[in-house]
This record gives C-alpha cells, sequence and structure tokens, in this order.
C-alpha cells in the first residue's frame, strides 16, 4: 500500500547548521505513528516540513510526499489547499493556537466552509450553525451555546485544546499531525484528551503522527514510534518491542528513566 | 522555541564593526567640537568673505549670507549639537528612568495616575514645555532649551522604563533575589537596571538625534541657543530662503546632523552587544 | 518540636474567590514532602505563602515555634538564610547578565554571610554536580539541566534547613529529569524538602510523603506508599488513574 506520508532523506538546515539530517518516515493511510523526542531533536521541525510550513530562514532537502504530493520545492499557496484537506495539526499551546479576538464559533465555522468550499456544496446559515455544534458535540464540548459565543480566555485550557482538534477535523483531514498535543494540560485533562484522540483517530479512520517527549503518554495511543536524537532517528518499531528491549544507548536511556518514575508510582491498577 | 535557539547566536563578529564605526563617527564630533574651544578656521561671529559665496579653497563650505564662514559656523555646531544632545538625553534619561522606576512599583492607583501624567506630557508639544521654562527662568538661552528637552524626553523615558521593569519584575530570578534575601534597591540596581539597560541605551540613542532636532526648532523660534551661537538647527532655518541659490547651505548641516545620530546609533547598538554576554561571542 | 507548621491558613485576591481555603499542614525536620495539585488547586499560593512573599488572608504560619512575619526585617533575614528555593524555569530563574559567581553568591551578598563566597560558590557547585571553574561564565553558556543546577547552588549556598522546590523539573527533559531528581533526593537526606509539582511520578520518586491539592483544599495527606496504594479521596484516585503508565 502505498505511503500517506512519505519522508525520504529529509535533512533540514539553517545556515551551516544541520538540525534534521537524512530522515526517513512513512506513515500508512490510519497507520498510527509516534514521535519522541527531547528538546532540541528536531521533532517539531520535521512536522512542520512536513506540512510546508518551514519559516524562510530554514532549508529543507530531500523529499516529503504528503497524498501523493511533493511539499519541498512547492509553492505555498499549492500546499494551502493540501493543508485544509489532506494535513491538519494540533499544537502544544491551544492559547496561542486560536485567535484571541474571535469567538469560538467562528473560528470552528472557518475550517468547515473552507473545507465544504473546496467540496463545492458551500456552507452557510443554518446548515453550518448545525455543522459547528455537530462537531463540538464530536469533541465533547460542555454547554456548547455559550462555548460557541466565548472568546478563547474565556474557557479552559482542556476545552480550547477541544475547539483546536474540533477545527483540525473541520478539516477532514487524512493526517492528523499532534505536537504535543497534551504537554500544556493538567493530567486529568491530558488522560481525557488522549481518550478523545484515540477515539476520533479510529473512527475517522485517521492516520496520526504524535509528537511528543513524554514515553507513557506516546505509548498509550500509538502503534508504532521513532525515536529521534539531534535531527536523526536512532530507532523505530513497535512500541511494545522498543520500550522492551531498546537497541539504542539513547532509547535506553529514556524508557530506564521512565520506568524509574513509573515504577515509583507502584503496580498498575 | 528550539528552531531559535539554533538560528540567535550567529551576529557576533559584527558587533564590534558597529561598535568602531560608531565610535569613528561620534569621535570625530568630539574631536571637532573640542577643537573649536582653541581654534577655527575663521572668527565664526565675523564677516570673512563675501556674502553667499561658493566654495572655494578659502571658504571650504562656502559663506553665509552675513559673510560668514560656513565650515567654522558647522565646526561650532558640533559642539552645541554634543551639549544639547548629551545634556537633554542626561535629564531625560535622569528624570524618565527615576519615574518609570517609581511607577513600576508604585500601588495600582498611584500607578494609574503617574501613566495618565505621562500620556499628557508627551501629547504636550516640547515647544510649549520650552514656552514654561523660558518663562520660568526669565531667559531664553541653550541652557532653557536643555532643559525643555529633557523634560520632553523624560516623558517618553518613563514610559518606556515602565513597561521594561515591570516585565522584568516577573522574571523568577526576580523572585530569587527576593527569596535570597535581596533589598528592593539591590534588586533594582543588580537586576533591573542592567536587564533594561540594553533596549534603553539603544531608545537614547535615538533621543539624541531628537533633541539635537527639538533644538533646531527652537532655536528657530528664538526659544533656543541665541544667535550668533551657530546651531546646525539655526543654520539649517537660515539656509531656507536661499535653498535654491546657495543649496550648500542646507546640505552641510544635513549631512553633519545626520551623521552625528547615525554615529552615536550605531555606538549604541555596538555597546549594547558588546555588555550583553547573550550576544557576546563564546 | 515542627519545622514549619500552617494552620488554617485561608488566601484570596477578592471576595469572591478563595485560593486556598482552612489548609492546615506540619512540616518535621527531615522531611521530604510533595505538594500535589493540577492547575487551580492553590500549590503555587501555598508556597508564595511559605515563603513569605505573600501573607495569608487568615490563619498563621510559624517557623520553629516563631510566627513567620514578612514585615519584620530581623525574623526575615534568618528566615531566608534557613528557607531556599529552586523554581520550574531555569531559563527565567537565571539573570542572563550576572556570571555564575554573582548568581550563586547572592543569598551570601544578601544576607551578609560572612567567609570566603567564592570558595563556598565553588564548594556548592561541586556539591551539585557542576565544575568549580565555571564561575566566570553565564547562563546562556549552560544546558537545561546545568541552569537548574547552578539554580539549586544557590539555593543551598547558605546552608538552609528546608528547601522548597516549585516544579523544579517540570521543564527539563527526561534524561536530565532523572538526575536532578537524583540530586535533589540526596540533597533531601541533608535538609528538608518541599517539593511542589503536579507530577505524580517524579513526587513518587522523591518523596516519602505526599499531601494532595484540590482547589484550595488538601483532600488527602499521608505517606507516599500508602497513597499510592490506596487512595481514598476520589480526586485522588482520579489524579492517579490518570497518570499515563508505561506498557506493561
Amino acid at each position: 500500500m502505498s505511503a500517506l506520508l512519505d519522508i525520504a532523506g529529509l535533512t533540514i538546515k539553517t545556515g551551516t547548521t544541520t538540525l534534521v539530517e537524512s530522515l526517513n518516515l512513512r506513515i500508512a493511510p490510519g497507520e498510527r505513528l509516534g514521535l519522541i523526542g527531547e528538546s532540541g531533536s528536531g521533532k517539531s521541525l520535521t512536522a512542520m516540513a512536513a506540512t510546508g510550513l518551514l519559516p524562510p530562514s530554514i532549508k529543507a532537502t530531500g523529499s516529503v510526499t504528503l497524498a501523493g504530493q511533493q511539499i519541498i520545492g512547492t509553492p505555498d499557496h499549492q500546499l494551502n489547499r493540501l493543508r485544509g484537506t489532506a494535513v491538519a495539526v494540533v499544537f502544544q499551546e491551544p492559547l496561542t493556537a486560536l485567535d484571541p479576538l474571535m469567538r469560538i464559533g467562528r473560528q470552528i465555522a472557518g475550517p468547515l466552509q473552507r473545507r465544504a468550499a473546496r467540496d463545492g456544496n458551500p456552507l452557510s446559515g443554518a446548515a453550518l450553525d448545525k455543522a459547528i455544534f455537530d462537531l463540538m458535540a464530536d469533541v465533547a464540548l460542555p454547554d456548547p451555546q455559550r462555548i460557541a459565543h466565548a472568546y478563547p480566555h474565556e474557557i479552559s485550557g482542556g476545552q480550547r485544546q477541544r475547539v483546536a482538534i474540533a477545527m483540525a477535523l473541520a478539516c477532514r483531514p487524512d493526517l492528523l499531525i499532534a505536537d504535543e498535543p497534551t504537554t500544556a494540560l493538567d493530567v486529568t485533562t491530558q488522560a481525557e484528551i488522549l481518550r478523545l484522540l484515540d477515539n476520533l483517530v479510529r473512527q475517522r479512520n485517521m492516520a496520526l503522527l504524535f509528537i511528543s517527549h513524554d514515553l507513557p503518554v506516546v505509548a498509550s495511543i500509538v502503534d508504532r514510534v521513532a525515536v529521534l536524537r539531534r535531527g536523526v532517528i536512532v530507532e523505530t518499531g513497535p512500541v511494545a518491542e522498543i520500550f522492551a528491549r531498546p537497541q539504542h544507548d539513547y532509547t535506553a536511556t529514556l524508557v530506564a528513566a521512565a520506568h524509574a518514575f513509573d515504577a515509583a508510582l507502584g503496580e498498575q491498577p | 522555541m528550539t528552531t531559535l535557539d539554533v538560528i540567535s547566536p550567529k551576529r557576533r563578529s559584527h558587533g564590534s564593526v558597529t561598535l568602531w564605526a560608531g565610535l569613528a563617527l561620534v569621535g570625530l564630533h568630539i574631536a571637532i567640537g573640542l577643537l573649536t574651544l582653541v581654534w577655527t578656521p575663521y572668527d565664526p561671529t565675523g564677516m570673512s568673505g563675501g556674502r553667499l559665496e561658493a566654495p572655494s579653497w578659502l571658504h571650504w563650505a562656502g559663506t553665509d549670507r552675513l559673510g560668514r564662514d560656513f565650515l567654522t559656523q558647522i565646526m561650532v555646531g558640533s559642539r552645541i549639537a554634543l551639549i544639547v544632545g548629551t545634556g537633554a538625553v542626561a535629564i531625560g534619561a535622569a528624570l524618565g528612568v527615576t519615574l518609570g522606576i517609581l511607577a513600576a512599583f508604585a500601588s495600582k492607583l498611584l500607578d494609574d495616575a503617574l501613566a495618565a501624567t505621562l500620556d499628557i506630557l508627551i501629547a504636550f508639544p516640547t515647544l510649549l514645555i520650552a514656552m514654561l521654562v523660558v518663562a520660568a527662568s526669565d531667559t531664553a538661552n541653550l541652557a532653557s532649551a536643555i532643559i525643555a528637552i529633557g523634560i520632553a524626553l523624560s516623558a517618553i523615558v518613563a514610559r518606556l522604563t515602565r513597561i521594561l521593569v515591570k516585565r522584568v519584575l516577573l522574571m523568577d530570578f526576580i523572585t530569587a533575589a527576593r527569596t535570597s534575601g535581596s533589598s528592593w534597591p539591590a534588586i533594582v540596581f543588580g537586576h533591573v537596571l542592567p536587564n533594561i539597560w540594553p533596549t534603553l541605551s539603544v531608545n537614547f540613542a535615538l533621543q539624541f538625534g531628537l533633541a539635537v532636532i527639538a533644538e533646531a526648532s527652537l532655536s528657530y523660534l528664538g526659544l533656543g541657543a541665541p544667535p550668533p551661537n551657530a546651531s546646525w538647527g539655526r543654520l539649517l532655518q537660515e539656509a531656507q530662503g536661499t535653498v535654491y541659490t546657495a543649496p550648500i547651505g542646507a546640505i552641510a548641516p544635513g549631512i553633519a546632523l545626520v551623521s552625528l545620530v547615525i554615529g552615536i546609533n550605531l555606538l549604541a547598538d555596538g555597546l549594547r552587544d558588546s555588555i550583553d554576554p547573550t550576544r557576546r561571542a563564546r | 518540636m515542627s519545622l514549619l507548621s500552617v494552620q488554617d491558613v485561608t488566601f484570596s485576591y477578592n471576595a469572591s474567590k478563595r485560593v486556598l481555603d482552612g489548609v492546615s499542614l506540619t512540616i518535621e525536620p527531615g522531611d521530604s514532602i510533595g505538594l500535589v495539585g493540577e492547575s487551580g488547586s492553590g500549590k503555587t499560593t501555598l508556597l508564595r505563602l511559605l515563603l513569605g512573599l505573600t501573607r495569608p488572608s487568615s490563619g498563621s504560619i510559624t517557623f520553629n515555634g516563631t510566627p513567620l512575619d514578612p514585615r519584620s526585617a530581623r525574623f526575615m533575614r534568618d528566615y531566608r538564610r534557613q528557607v531556599q528555593v529552586v523554581f520550574q524555569d531555569p531559563y527565567s530563574s537565571l539573570d542572563p547578565r550576572q556570571a555564575v559567581l554573582s548568581i550563586v553568591s547572592e543569598p551570601l551578598r544578601a544576607l551578609r554571610i560572612p567567609g570566603d563566597h567564592r570558595q563556598m560558590v565553588s564548594d556548592a557547585l561541586a556539591s551539585v554536580g557542576l565544575e568549580r571553574n565555571i564561575l566566570g561564565r553565564y547562563p546562556h553558556e549552560f544546558s537545561g539541566g546545568q541552569r537548574q543546577r547552578i539554580a539549586i547552588a544557590r539555593a543551598i549556598v547558605a546552608g538552609p534547613s528546608l528547601l522548597l522546590a516549585d516544579e523544579a523539573v517540570s521543564a527539563l527533559d527526561l534524561s536530565t529529569r532523572i538526575r536532578i531528581v537524583d540530586l535533589l533526593k540526596s540533597l533531601s537526606e541533608q535538609m528538608t524538602l518541599v517539593f511542589v509539582s503536579h507530577d505524580l511520578g517524579v513526587v513518587a520518586a522523591l518523596c516519602q510523603k505526599i499531601v494532595i491539592l484540590e482547589k484550595g483544599r488538601i483532600v488527602e495527606a499521608g505517606a507516599t506508599a500508602s497513597i499510592l496504594a490506596n487512595p481514598q479521596h476520589p480526586y485522588t484516585q482520579r489524579l492517579l488513574s490518570s497518570v499515563p503508565r508505561m506498557p506493561a
């Protein structure tokens, strides 16, 4: 089966500094891949390169194909269409990902209308309202009437991340990229958002690229992981395999540290 | 965030180029200014040639409409510009930084009152402040102009300082200093001022230029350096009527003014880079 | 006698909302206590009260039997020497314009502690696992983990009896985090430790006792092992079941 996202020999540089080197990743339709890395590993840069969102000062070479379309070297205006349909991104900090001066309902309406217009049946009026509230129900936002009229600062962090997920879903993407989507959230909220993402990805048969530094979080939502260190993938494989028998020293260090904290919590319920 | 960390430490070497270029330009003006105290090509107030002569070997920049040597006037102007700029910025900085820090530390009510006062002061034209200063001191001279410009600048400095201080006060190292037992004065001098200084110093350089230009307009209205003091501003104003027949009268003081302002800005940038440990070469 | 005692402390910014509500807590010498709570639990406010940066709206805090009074310069001078803190963000907690010597020696200077400050700083650096010869270097030259070690050196340089830590490892990478936890653990054998965190795994690895805060109230407190094995309060149960676990 052909890959939905196929990254081959991706190298990312700024000036003479190499940030990511000869990176290869493939995600098949419906597949879930975790990208594990610490700060400075290049994991977020890889995600930006996959969507063609790298800033102009950073140069990417190699090949990134998303739904059959080459990303690297393609002008931005051509990628806009792809970003609204094939791929959507959920970021770490939902407060900065949302427009602070726009009501939640209108923010969700934006991507819904764009996707509908591209499919040739524009949405407006009551149909648009219904689509907004359906989407809010899908991400389990409570009290949709109030939240649709609220501004981002008037709702909680977990609710903002639900809104960001709703906006990503509005594009009906084949691939969802989640870049540390729960890092800024409380533990109990994190658990809810992870459950939500897990269900949504399954129901909609989306592929998922889940980027995180947190091993147990990654393990709870993906099947396969790639471990990135200083721009180089040191290990790839099924989660259970890698966490049980890490081959690379670096992976072993991470897994041992995660196990140490996990063991301190005692028996798993 | 991580990407920016990788990009930023690039600008190292040209910090010193900026510093040296600034030092050279400002140094030239200071040297000329000092020179005029002991020697000028001609008597700055006396007639030394015909009216509005074109540049020649005798008068490199020509003469003005009273027959005075123009180059001499511009050289004397360097001295006046440096005095006005330094004096006004010093007054503006001392007043403004003090007020800004007080406002940042004041209670909400007092802070609001100070902020409103500053906004009103900024809305006041420098001219009006100068007229008030002259009215209060009874004479219009260079000192009254410097004080007036200094007061006008202080409002801008105070507003900027207040915002910068408030931002620094939010940092954890301020709380760490408090829990280390440091007093507020120690925190202000040890942490706050060093951290706001880079931004302030660049602002002072900009204001130096503003001060020199403000003095020009005050001179024009008789509120600045009284004749025969040749400030660049007055030279520019005097050249107004003859700008088509003798353009050198406007061009020469213009070049002098711009070169000093650019020099001060380069110097401020260079100084900031050389005292900032995070910009210094590793 | 207890080292620090918090009695029925309430704190509110305005009449309508209480950030802390009737909090009582006793810290014995040699304790290592984790204050665990999520955003809005009041854990940061409680820490600020313990640091004497804010005063409680009602209730009292006593240190070695003496009431904590931020307005008493004499009391605070001794208190600052005895109680030091490490913050979450090693980037914001070190002044970027000061060299390591100046940063770490700040408590010594501020509290006018006699002695060879240079030597004391270099000893403190050695005891947090840093080289002694970094005195002239600046914070931006160090990694996050090294910066946090510098911050810990500043906290222990004056020989405090109580070390407070505010999410002190949350901003660090996993491989660095475990080393800083190990460092804090070895320090906790020499001094009392109060570790404020949202991360149960870290607290479990570091602290003998846990205090769980929810919406400004203590809902459960006790020995770490018994709370983890047998959480009583529904909120503790929910918190514990929300922690993502490693696959078995």
